[in-house]
C-alpha cells in the first residue's frame, strides 16, 4: 500500500491510499474526489486530466500516441499534463503529487 | 411534428437499442430520441474501434460492431429514430399518457417513457474561459448552422480534430480563417489534414500555435482573444470564435423532470427498473440501485424486466404469456423467422 497526494480544484490537498495495479484515475475517483473520467478509463475522453509535479515526471512512463491525441480535447494543457487513467500506480511513484486540471 | 407510440426511449446507445428488441417481442412500438447524429451512444461516439470483452458470447467486439449488430437485431421492429435532438420537456397528459418534446420540435406521446441516456447526452465541450457564456450564440459558436453569417468575417477556429479542420477548410473559401491548436499535429482524417496544410501554404488559412486563455469585448462587435503558447502570451481580434474540442456528457434537461436522483443518477427499483414516477423507467448507466454495476450487460437485463412492466401499462387487459424465442411460433412471427 502506498500514497498519492492530490490537490483538488479548490486548492485542498488530499492524501490518498494507493494500491499497486490501480490507475491514478481509479484511486482519485474511488476516494470520491471530483474527477469526471467519463469514458471509464479507456483513454477515449480527456476528463481525467491532471498536472504532475515536475520532479515526478521522469518516473512516469511517457505518453502513448493515444494519450497525446486525446489531450487535444483537454484545456490548459501543459508539459506536466497527463490523463491519469493511463498512469498505473506502482512503488516507483509512491508519494507522487498531482493537481486536478480545471473542469 | 406530432407522433404517437407505445414507448419513448431516450438514448440510442446499446441499452436503448436492445430495449427496442425486448419491447418489440411484446408487440410494443418504440420511438427513440438521441442528441447525437448517429445511434450507438458512447460505443459509437467515444470508442467505436475499442474492443469490448464482456458481451456474453462475444469474445471480442468493438463499440461500432456492437452497435451495428444491435441495429440488425432490432430492424424487424421498425423503431423510429429522432436523432440530433435532445429530449427537453416531459408533460403528463393524463394518468396513462406522457408527452415528450424535443429540441427539434418533435412532440411524441406514449404510455411509457424509458430513459436509457447513459451518462447523459453529448454536448459540445466548452473551454473553461471566464465569461465565455456571455458571447455564446452571438460571437462564440460550438457548431455551424448557418454559414452565411461568417461571410467575409474574421474567424478563429480552436481545436485540432476533424470538426475544427473540416470547418477551417470549408469556411476558408468565404471568410478570413485562423486555426489555433496547441501543437502542429492533428487528430483528423489524413486527407483533411493535408487539405488544411495546403490551404495554409496558399495563405487561405492562418495557423497559430497556442491555447485559448481569455476573451474580452473589443470595439464594435469584435472579440479580443488572448492565447498562450507555453509561457508566451499574445492576442488577436476576431469577429467570431468557433471552439471545437469534441463532446462531453451532461445529464441535461432530464435533471429537472422531478425524478428522484442520487448523484446525477436516477433511482430505480430492481424489479421493474421504474423511477419514482410510475411508467417512467431508467435503464443502463443512468440508473442507480444497491449493487449497480455500470456494464452494458446489466443494461440488457434491465431492459428485459422493464419491458414486462411496460406491457402491463400499455396493454392492461391482455395477458402476458412468458415465451422463449427458441420455441414460440408467436415470437417467430414477430421476428420474421
Amino acid at each position: 500500500m502506498g500514497i498519492i497526494f492530490v490537490k483538488d480544484r479548490e486548492g485542498n490537498s488530499h492524501k490518498l491510499e494507493a494500491e499497486a495495479g490501480s490507475t491514478i484515475m481509479e484511486i482519485i475517483r474511488d476516494a470520491g474526489l471530483e474527477i469526471e473520467a467519463a469514458c471509464g478509463g479507456c483513454c477515449a475522453c480527456a476528463t481525467c486530466h491532471v498536472y504532475v509535479e515536475e520532479n515526478w515526471l521522469s518516473k512516469l512512463k511517457t505518453r502513448c500516441e493515444e494519450e497525446i491525441l486525446m489531450l487535444d480535447q483537454a484545456f490548459h494543457v501543459a508539459n506536466t499534463s497527463r490523463l491519469c487513467c493511463q498512469l498505473e500506480f506502482d512503488e516507483q511513484i509512491n508519494g507522487i503529487v498531482l493537481t486536478l486540471a480545471p473542469d | 411534428m406530432n407522433h404517437n407510440t407505445d414507448v419513448i426511449i431516450i438514448g440510442a446507445g446499446p441499452v436503448g437499442l436492445f430495449a427496442i428488441f425486448e419491447l418489440g417481442l411484446l408487440n410494443l412500438q418504440c420511438h427513440l430520441i438521441d442528441n447525437l447524429d448517429k445511434v450507438g451512444g458512447q460505443c459509437s461516439e467515444l470508442y467505436p474501434e475499442k474492443p469490448i470483452y464482456d458481451i456474453p458470447s462475444r469474445v471480442k467486439i468493438s463499440g461500432q460492431e456492437l452497435t451495428d449488430e444491435l441495429m440488425k437485431q432490432v430492424k424487424v421492429f421498425n423503431p423510429v429514430f429522432h436523432l440530433n435532438q435532445q429530449a427537453e420537456k416531459i408533460e403528463k397528459l393524463s394518468d396513462q399518457l406522457w408527452k415528450v418534446s424535443t429540441s427539434a420540435g418533435n412532440i411524441i406521446s406514449a404510455k411509457c417513457v424509458v430513459i436509457a441516456a447513459g451518462v447523459g447526452s453529448f454536448v459540445p465541450r466548452k473551454p473553461p474561459i471566464e465569461n465565455i457564456e456571455k458571447y455564446e450564440n452571438t460571437s462564440v459558436f460550438y457548431s455551424v448552422r448557418d454559414k452565411k453569417k461568417f461571410n467575409g468575417k474574421n474567424i478563429l477556429i480552436a481545436g485540432g480534430g476533424d470538426s475544427a479542420l473540416d470547418w477551417a477548410n470549408d469556411l476558408s473559401s468565404i471568410a478570413d480563417v485562423t486555426l489555433m491548436h496547441r501543437r502542429k499535429e492533428f487528430r483528423a482524417a489524413p486527407t483533411t489534414v493535408s487539405k488544411m496544410l495546403n490551404l495554409e501554404k496558399k495563405n487561405k488559412i492562418k495557423f497559430i500555435l497556442g491555447q485559448l486563455d481569455s476573451i474580452q469585448e473589443s470595439e464594435g462587435q469584435q472579440l479580443n482573444i488572448e492565447y498562450k503558447n507555453d509561457e508566451k502570451k499574445d492576442s488577436l481580434k476576431v469577429d467570431f470564435l468557433l471552439p471545437f474540442y469534441g463532446l462531453k456528457m451532461e445529464l441535461g434537461p432530464i435533471a429537472n423532470w422531478g425524478l428522484n436522483l442520487y448523484e446525477n443518477q436516477i433511482v430505480v427499483d430492481t424489479e421493474k427498473f421504474e423511477t419514482s414516477e410510475p411508467s417512467i423507467f431508467a435503464i443502463g448507466d443512468i440508473n442507480i440501485y444497491p449493487g449497480k454495476l455500470k456494464l452494458i450487460l446489466s443494461g440488457f437485463h434491465e431492459a428485459a424486466l422493464m419491458a414486462q412492466k411496460c406491457f402491463s401499462y400499455c396493454c392492461p387487459d391482455k395477458k402476458n404469456v412468458f415465451r422463449y424465442t427458441t420455441s414460440s411460433k408467436d415470437l417467430h412471427k414477430k421476428l420474421g423467422v
